[in-house]
């Protein structure tokens, strides 16, 4: 599943990022790359941006960018 | 002069360390971003002096905005580098320390922002990581200024090139490095950690961003107006303004009595350089500014802004933005220079056109704000109302026709959420306190200079030229009366002044609404000018300016047929 079908307050891990060179450096940036773990913080109403936390780092992510985003859930 | 450079991720700290080691100012905040330019200051180490460059901060070595590439093309030119590092994300950081080691520039590292590691349970090795990374690691807290002496007696022992990896290994490396320094321990959720999940979750999220925003607007005129009222209003009338009327007639000079007090001596009713001249900016205009400035920095320290922006993302989508274009937006309700000036942290050309379009058409700047509230207060809440409507509306109006029509697509919202942080009073304080200098020092000669110009106009009969060449299209068009003329004609030099200028001539509440909204919207300010200049280039600006002011038009004289 993507990034944006996790639920608030869930725990989940990277898997891959769908997306092109672009996109996957952009990201790589901030710390999101595949095998990290995250933490959904919030979603918002009508495809609006999710946030995250990624090590200690909070980040908002636009609806598209986290649709590219796979991961899968962590107990 | 060896140059030292500063570089980091951004919020990190970079400027307190730079304000540190330079004793210079620059404005601080607890978002990334801030700092979009370079600033350059000097100090003394070992009997040395150096200059030190303060630069806008980088996640990596490749740059993705304009702000990134100023600080890598920095980089080239600086002799040592302080990497700044913020310890509580050491992993994100180290990225770009591992990058950093392979140019071929001595690095030090500041381990910047280390209070808090102790209470977000992260505890850091710092000798382990000086002997891995091989250069000097030192602990900071820039903002009460711990570690920064040991940071400049270390500076000598600056090295580079002592670790060395595979490009593609490099996250991995910089795994193995954190999980051989820190360690974290389990604690529980501080309140302003509650607090802040609780500002981006849309249910709790929204109202908060209501409340804050109602006693943003609330306190600002609660300040502004108890400081004019009580203060400065009686400061000029009781003390400032009898004594230097009286002294100006002393001196008998009748040309100097008619350009410092004009006819009409009484603030606000002529143009004297000394009576309307110092009104309007120091009783006018200044009480509001600081009380806007004061709520703003609050909110800014704080680390507010941010999460603001990712509740309005969907809606600034719809007018060719994504959610950070709320920080140049909102400076812009302040004063629209910082405000273009960080238009930087936008990505694409298409949304820093579409940012500078909204920044000038979504609302006036404080200044011109409180002469529209002073001006317009004495018919009732109803007319400030339409006023602030009105420009709001073009704006949104505007910004949702340019995304219709300009080529390409709004990238997505990609922004780091600053932690919200307790407020250090004196940063603040200095904060406001060069925000205010800026405002005397740049903006009030500048109106001091307009009123006397529109005074030198009255007295010498151009008005009546003026008017009656240019009249008529004020008067069929925005049924105005011509003798307003002057005032738009040199209202650019200062808008705020422009407006409060319109005081002297008696117009109708409804012909200060449709002025007021001509004059918000129809130019930006000569200071702003220069800044769109300098960022957008000369045609992206002709652009802008023709349809700024196409609009101003258009919308001034419908809302005079209307109204």
């Amino acid at each position: 599943m993507d990034l944006t079908s996790v639920k608030e307050g869930e725990r989940c891990k990277v898997l891959k990022i769908e997306g092109g060179y672009g996109v996957i450096k952009k990201l790589e940036r901030m710390g999101i790359r595949p095998d990290v773990e995250i933490l959904k913080l919030s979603s918002q109403f009508a495809k609006g941006p999710v946030v995250i936390q990624v090590g200690n780092t909070q980040v908002a992510i636009g609806f598209g960018m986290a649709k590219k985003i796979i991961v899968e859930k962590i107990d | 002069m060896k140059k030292i450079l500063l570089i980091g991720n951004p919020n990190v700290g970079k400027s307190v360390i730079f304000s540190r080691l330079t004793g210079v100012n620059v404005i601080v905040s607890n978002y990334p971003g801030t700092t979009v330019e370079f600033t350059k200051g000097y100090a003394k180490i070992d009997n040395e002096i150096f200059e030190i460059i303060d630069t806008p901060g980088t996640y990596s070595l490749i740059p993705t905005s304009d702000a990134e590439e100023i600080a890598l093309k920095l980089l080239k030119r600086g002799d040592v580098i302080i990497n700044v590092v913020d310890a509580t994300n050491l992993e994100r950081n180290l990225n770009l320390t591992l990058q950093l080691l392979k140019q071929d520039k001595p690095l030090i590292v500041a381990l910047n922002l280390f209070d808090e590691t102790k209470h977000l349970g992260i505890e850091i090795d710092v000798r382990k990581l000086e002997e891995i990374l091989g250069i000097p690691v030192v602990p900071t807290v820039a903002i009460t200024g711990e570690g920064i002496k040991e940071l400049t007696e270390r500076l000598k022992e600056a090295k580079t090139k002592t670790y060395d990896y595979n490009e593609e290994e490099r996250w991995q490396k910089v795994g193995e490095i954190v999980k051989e320094v820190q360690k974290i321990t389990h604690r529980h959720h501080t309140f302003l950690e509650n607090l802040a999940d609780a500002t981006i979750k849309p249910v709790t999220g929204i109202p908060i961003a209501l409340i804050i925003l109602c006693l943003t607007f609330y306190i600002t005129r609660f300040i502004g107006e108890n400081l004019i009222q009580y203060f400065l209003e009686p400061l000029y009338s009781n003390f400032y303004a009898p004594n230097i009327i009286k002294f100006i007639k002393s001196l008998n000079i009748n040309w100097l009595e008619k350009i410092l007090l004009s006819q009409k001596p009484e603030a606000m009713k002529g143009f004297g350089v000394l009576t309307t001249g110092v009104y309007i900016p120091f009783v006018g205009v200044l009480p509001y500014i600081f009380s806007f400035y004061l709520v703003l920095s609050l909110l800014e320290d704080i680390g507010y802004i941010p999460r603001l922006a990712v509740l309005l993302d969907i809606f600034l989508h719809k007018i060719g933005l994504h959610g950070y274009g709320t920080v140049p937006i909102i400076l812009g309700l302040g004063c629209k220079v910082p405000a273009m000036v960080s238009t930087r942290i936008l990505e694409t050309k298409r949304e820093k056109i579409i940012a500078t379009i909204l920044i000038i058409l979504i609302a006036p700047c404080m200044p011109q704000s409180a002469m529209i509230i002073s001006l317009l207060s004495k018919y009732g809440v109803k007319y400030i109302g339409i006023t602030f409507c009105v420009i709001a509306f073009v704006g949104i109006l505007s910004g949702y026709f340019l995304n219709k029509i300009l080529k390409g697509e709004t990238p997505e919202l990609f922004a780091e959420i600053p932690p919200l942080r307790v407020i250090k009073i004196n940063i603040l304080f200095k904060k406001l306190w060069m925000r205010l200098r800026s405002f005397i020092y740049e903006a009030v000669p500048l109106i001091i200079f307009g009123i006397f110009i529109v005074n030198i106009c009255e007295i010498s009969g151009l008005v009546n030229i003026l008017s009656k060449t240019l009249g008529p299209i004020t008067v069929k068009i925005l049924g105005l009366p011509s003798k307003i003329i002057p005032v738009i004609v040199f209202g650019f030099l200062r808008k705020d002044v422009s407006i409060a200028l319109l005081s002297p001539y008696n117009l109708t509440p409804e012909e200060l609404v449709v002025s007021s909204v001509f004059l918000t919207l129809y130019l930006p300010c000569i200071s702003t000018f220069f800044v769109i200049l300098k960022e957008q280039g000369l045609k992206d600006t002709f652009k802008i300016l023709i349809f700024v002011f196409s609009i101003a038009l258009s919308i001034s004289s419908l809302l005079n047929l209307i109204i």
